[in-house]
């Protein structure tokens, strides 16, 4: 029998674009069930589903779901502690006066 | 311009079914699932039915197959959008599962192998509108459709219909599911369109 199959969390990109700009899939996320952290590329991700799930790869826990509605879309990201997203460099911190 | 006139021999206009609105027809069996496919063995499988009281009914492999069964036949609709028509089922009647439960809950909520769950008015699973099955065309029911067994509530969005159903939680307060939880519609009437809330 096949195994439902996932996908990595690369895919998460696209759709999430739509609702902010960062690039999800050079972020890193902590699980909030099992506190594995680690890159949000590393996901497994149902898609044939009625909104994207994507899980903890350590746990199979549920760390962000998102549904797209025709004109609404819902994030829940419950199940993630936090995002560590990369920025780009402060200009240097001006000294004590 | 002439009026057209369907004629006097009764012939039906169209062969076409009905479907709910925004629904296609689909000779397959889609699997649509949020996670891992939980493997549950017959052994250790239990239906359990929990009041709001504390009391708890429960129900072995063997014991739910010393149940009445039932063999409806019945569409299914997805709220992804396709529509299975005729789809044959065996299983036990939540009117035989609740049958013994001493409960004042208006709602239920189903909860499966694998941590899924999906809400319910408690009215909607009885009167002969909602069944526990095993069965699908004949032969168990696959693993990746919900087997070893499954809810059946084809009247509503088959999100409602648990896959690896493994029990309901009677409540007094409503209380929305894994999808009523992330933009879906708390009820779910395929015929009303209710697939996102607000609908």
């Amino acid at each position: 029998m096949t195994e439902m199959s996932y996908l990595d969390g690369n895919m998460l990109d696209g759709p999430m674009r739509e609702l902010f700009t960062v690039d999800l899939s050079s972020a890193m996320g902590r699980c909030e069930n099992c506190g594995t952290t680690g890159s949000m590329a590393s996901l497994h991700v149902y898609s044939h589903a009625p909104g994207l799930v994507a899980r903890c790869p350590s746990c199979e826990e549920v760390m962000v779901r998102l549904v797209r509605g025709p004109d609404r879309a819902w994030l829940d990201m419950r199940g993630t502690t936090y995002l560590q997203v990369p920025m780009p460099m402060e200009q240097t911190f001006p000294g004590p006066l | 311009m002439g009026i057209v006139s369907p004629g006097f021999q009764g012939r039906p206009r169209t062969q076409e079914p009905a479907l709910p609105p925004g629904q296609y027809l689909t000779e397959d069996f889609p699997v649509l699932s949020a996670g891992p496919t939980p493997r549950v063995s017959l052994d250790t499988w239990e239906f359990v039915i929990s009041a709001e009281n504390g009391s708890e009914h429960r129900w072995s492999w063997q014991e739910l197959m010393a149940l009445p069964q039932e063999t409806p036949m019945v569409d299914i609709h997805c709220v992804t959008r396709w529509s299975k028509l005729g789809t044959n089922w065996q299983g036990v009647s939540l009117d035989t599962l609740l049958a013994d439960v001493d409960t004042g809950a208006h709602f239920a909520l189903a909860h499966s192998y694998g941590g899924y769950t999906t809400n319910l008015p408690l009215d909607d699973l009885r009167g002969g509108q909602a069944w526990v099955v095993h069965t699908f065309d004949g032969a168990p029911l696959p693993a990746e459709h919900g087997g070893p067994a499954r809810l059946l509530v084809p009247h509503l969005y088959f999100w409602k219909s648990a896959k690896w159903v493994r029990g309901l939680r009677l409540k007094t307060m409503d209380e929305p599911g894994f999808w009523e939880t992330a933009g879906y519609h708390d009820y779910g009437d395929p015929w009303r369109e209710q697939r996102y809330q607000g609908d």
